[in-house]
């Protein structure tokens, strides 16, 4: 009886954001009380919606070359060829995920200078590992049976990555990708402190001026934006399990 | 006899052979901010060093890129990796001119390398060697003590980073002690709520998918979202409840740092421990029920040292997460390690951003490898299979 | 024709499969029975080279099996495995025409060989084709793990317990399928099975398998009768024999002329099911009728417990 209404709230969510980085004016009332000394109720140093946009693309291009790079990985190692990686592989992720982003991040300024790069070797690379420790998960724990049939039915190792072994492992992938994402619109946040044009840069100038206005704005679209997107991902990810036969509802 | 390659070795060998020809071992700038001048490891060292040095890495390279016993692989690494970390601070000293206190010598790119190159051959050692838990938690303690050792004889002294430190040794362990504070106290607070509310969860069905739903989100608002959005309703908080401002609750500061890391922390530690408790065995459970145990005791007896290694899990994810996240703390005056690393991106001192960093890492790190062997050996005790 | 000729498989220092050699004829079906680890498996997959043999050499109608590449040989061999193997992320359609799309068949074809194997399986190929494997019973899914083997219309076809994991009315169902199948196709099928029941139902030839030995190889009857050693003894079961022996004939075989009370025992009933309904029934004889109805004679406790004695 009630499954549409979290999709209704999701909806209203989503039109409140809409409408907010595309009018924030409409809500500086709200947001007036929030300030001190007549300052601005709403951001003015740059567009909001600009900046959300910039900020999705910063995540979009790094997760795409994440993905790519980790799903390639994950396959290297599980190949026979490649083999000899795996178990390293294993404890370099483990390893690797101890490392906070927010060093990453820092550590990246040296190499390449401040602005839009630093952030994105980092979402890059922080974004690697949830994807390839699922993508090497998923690759791992394939049916026994089903390979064995593939084997059988003559594919060749080619054929069966294409056709059976990555087909089997998206959902698993694609659960990665989600956190993936997750971290990467919160890494790209903490990316304004180096000068890369994301929506961080709101939430930082307010508290550096100690505007709460500014703060609670980019706090909440930094939130929704989370919130949706990952929601969004969950259902891609049980369509295609359900898709995949791995349902069962 | 033929000579066989090691496939991981012909990386580590292409890495080493990068960094000790190509890559520079140390820079040497003038003062803090200014650019640096890069220097190969022949002019970063006294000539015999250096030569030493070139050799020592030449040899473990070759060791690593030939299929070679793994006790070998083990004395390569650690050798080069001691090598590396003392010769560091050697050139310090060597580059730095004799009564100049403005001078700042780092470690370079070529250093870095050499350094990833021959953990990476370590790590696969030690992966290969499959170490029981304690073995691992002894290699942590004698790297520490190696490190320590270092510190505390000055022979890096006259490394830029530790210049930094020099400068700011009081507040350096006044923030790692908030830094750890934070990270401890939000996982302790995770923990006394989130235990007893995973096992409502865990009999209370109804429940169980609203208050996981609910911590899922949380956990995936950014924390810097969420420490901004925290602001608010605590300066509310201190401003309206009598004693709240006494007791250190303000809008900026440690309290919504404290808070947002404790509400991260809650879904790892709850949803383990329902994960755990759904586990156990249904057959335990029953043989409990008949031989007439109470729900009390079947919980305290059966079903929670069942449970315990994933419940286990779930603090290690918590405490290696909020080691991490206490840095960003900072940002909204809560202090911890990120205080270094946000002032040195602000004043573009990569040294000061590694004096905050480099611990967290360290922090982070040991953390994962001791409660890592913790989970083993509870695990394995408990003969646990699925952890 | 599968001759294997001296196959050994050997990994580091055990000896898998010690140097097996048998010929199985076209058109029969050969099982191999043995305890878990006595290398029956692994026999199987050299035939279609899932497994590398160490030495030796099989022959499939005089061709070596190494004169193509294992995929290629694979696709012109059936392969069912125990617990179906179906590939969950493609229809029922789908997982059947694996092979054949893969050899590259037009799709009219594939349409046509699908919809004729769902039929011969009772699988309405309108309602069940588009359905996924999860959608399915575990005899359905069995059913159709055997059709997509079947698929390519292999002349062999190769099948590890593949009903090992049904429970036993849907396994007998499954093993008369098979057995019509066989029939109808005439394919060679070599099927691996650690049950001397199945093992004696179905083949026309047994392989005993002992610590990778083949141990004996030979007609149903000749094992029950003359097993050659006391490995294959307790395999057969000792108190089990006379009851396989007499499973393996058929009641008209068993025929005595004369009449009897009671309801006719049709002459394909096998002359175990013959004794049970005799013993069950308490009578002394019982009436049989042939193909078409009409009564042919009786068959007797004392004739059927004659048979049952180990031949001489």
């Amino acid at each position: 009886m009630k499954a549409w209404l979290p999709t209704l709230l999701r909806l209203a969510v989503l039109a409140l954001l809409v409408v907010f980085i595309t009018s924030p004016g409409w809500f500086e009332p709200l947001l007036k009380p929030l300030t001190e000394n007549g300052a601005p109720a709403i951001y003015n140093q740059g567009s909001l919606l600009t900046l959300t946009l910039q900020h999705l693309r910063t995540v979009l291009i790094a997760t795409v070359a994440a993905t790519t790079v980790a799903v390639a990985l994950a396959i290297l190692v599980t190949r026979p060829a490649g083999a000899e990686f795996l178990p390293l592989s294993r404890s370099l992720v483990n390893i690797g995920q101890t490392f906070p982003p927010v060093a990453v991040l820092a550590l990246a300024v040296p190499a390449v200078g401040f602005g839009e790069k630093p952030t994105l070797i980092a979402l890059f690379l922080y974004g690697l590992l949830p994807i390839f420790e699922n993508a090497l998960t998923a690759l791992t724990t394939l049916p026994g049976n089903v390979m064995e049939a593939a084997r059988g039915a003559g594919m060749t190792g080619w054929q069966r990555l294409m056709k059976v072994e990555l087909p089997l492992s998206t959902p698993v992938i694609l659960g990665g990708i989600r956190l993936s994402v997750v971290i990467s619109l919160a890494t790209a946040t903490i990316g304004s402190t180096v000068a890369a044009k994301t929506l961080g840069e709101v939430i930082i100038a307010g508290l550096i001026s100690n505007n709460l206005a500014y703060v609670l704005q980019g706090g909440l679209i930094v939130a929704a934006l989370a919130v949706l997107i990952y929601d969004g991902l969950s259902a891609i990810e049980r369509y295609a399990a359900r898709r995949m036969g791995q349902g069962g509802e | 006899m033929t000579l066989r390659f090691d496939k991981l070795g012909v990386v580590i060998a292409v890495i080493v052979a990068y960094a000790a020809f190509f890559a520079s071992f140390a820079t040497f700038r003038a003062n803090r901010i200014v650019p640096g001048q890069a220097r190969p490891i022949l002019e970063a060292l006294p000539p015999t060093l250096g030569m030493l040095l070139l050799t020592i890495v030449i040899v473990c390279g070759i060791v690593a890129l030939l299929k070679t016993p793994l006790i070998l692989r083990l004395a390569a690494s650690v050798a080069a990796l001691v090598a590396l970390t003392i010769l560091i601070g050697v050139a310090g000293g060597f580059l730095t001119p004799a009564g100049n206190t403005f001078a700042r010598i780092a470690p370079a790119s070529g250093f870095w390398l050499l350094i990833f190159a021959f953990t990476l051959l370590l790590a696969d050692v030690l992966t290969r060697l499959n170490l029981s838990p304690w073995s691992r938690v002894g290699v942590l303690v004698l790297a520490a003590l190696a490190i320590a050792a270092l510190l505390v004889s000055g022979s890096w002294d006259s490394l830029s980073i530790l210049k930094e430190y020099a400068s700011r040794a009081d507040s350096f362990w006044a923030e790692a002690s908030k830094h750890v504070t934070l990270a401890l106290g939000s996982l302790a607070g995770a923990m006394i709520v989130g235990i007893p509310l995973g096992i409502l969860c865990h009999r209370v069905e109804k429940l169980r998918a609203a208050v996981l739903n609910v911590l899922n989100i949380i956990q995936t608002i950014p924390s810097i979202a969420l420490f901004g959005l925290l602001i608010a309703p605590l300066g509310w908080v201190s401003v309206h409840v009598p004693g709240a401002a006494a007791i250190g609750v303000r809008g900026i500061g440690t309290a919504p740092a404290f808070v947002a890391l404790f509400l991260y922390s809650l879904l790892p530690v709850v949803a383990n421990t329902v994960v755990g408790l759904a586990g156990v065995p249904r057959a335990a459970n029953d043989a409990a029920r008949g031989m007439g145990m109470t729900d009390r005791q079947r919980l305290f007896d059966v079903e929670f040292p069942l449970a315990f290694p994933v419940i286990l899990t779930g603090i290690r994810i918590v405490l290696v997460q909020n080691i991490g996240l206490a840095t960003i703390a900072a940002l909204i005056g809560g202090g911890g390690f990120g205080v270094f690393v946000f002032q040195g991106v602000g004043q573009t001192a990569m040294d000061l951003v590694l004096l905050g960093a480099l611990p967290t890492v360290a922090l982070a790190f040991a953390a994962a490898i001791i409660l890592d062997a913790v989970i083993e050996m509870t695990a394995t005790m408990r003969r646990v299979g699925t952890a | 024709m599968i001759e294997i000729e001296g196959i050994t498989k050997r990994y580091d220092e055990t000896t898998v499969v010690d140097n097996v050699s048998m010929v199985i004829e076209p058109r029969t079906i050969a099982t191999i029975v043995g305890t878990s680890g006595s290398g029956k498996t692994t026999l199987l997959r050299m035939i279609n080279r899932l497994v590398e043999p160490t030495s030796g050499v099989i022959k499939l109608d005089g061709a070596d099996n190494r004169s193509l590449p294992g995929y290629q040989l694979r696709r012109s061999i059936g392969y069912a495995i125990q617990g179906h193997g179906l590939f969950p992320h493609r229809t029922v359609a789908q997982n059947i025409a694996t092979v054949p799309l893969l050899l590259g068949w037009d799709r009219d074809r594939i349409k046509a060989r699908v919809d004729e194997l769902m039929t011969l399986y009772q699988l309405d190929p309108q309602a069940y084709g588009p359905r996924y494997p999860h959608e399915l019973s575990g005899g359905q899914q069995q059913r159709v793990g055997v059709a997509r083997a079947l698929a390519a219309e292999p002349n062999v076809l190769l099948m590890d317990e593949p009903f090992g994991a049904l429970d036993p009315i849907i396994r007998t169902k499954a093993q008369e399928d098979l057995l019509a199948i066989q029939k109808r196709f005439g394919t060679t099928i070599i099927l691996v099975t650690h049950d001397m029941e199945e093992a004696v139902h179905l083949g026309d030839k047994i392989a005993v398998m002992d610590a990778g030995k083949l141990v004996q190889y030979a007609k149903p009857a000749e094992i029950l009768a003359r097993p050659a050693s006391g490995f294959v003894e307790t395999l057969v079961g000792a108190s089990e024999r006379p009851f396989r022996l007499l499973s393996l004939g058929h009641v008209r075989d068993a025929v005595e002329p004369g009449g009897a009370e009671g309801e006719a025992i049709p002459g394909d009933a096998t002359q175990r099911d013959a004794l049970a309904e005799l013993l069950w029934s308490g009578r002394p004889a019982l009436p049989v009728k042939g193909a078409d109805g009409r009564l042919i004679g009786r068959v007797t406790v004392e004739g059927l417990v004659k048979r049952a004695a180990r031949p001489q």
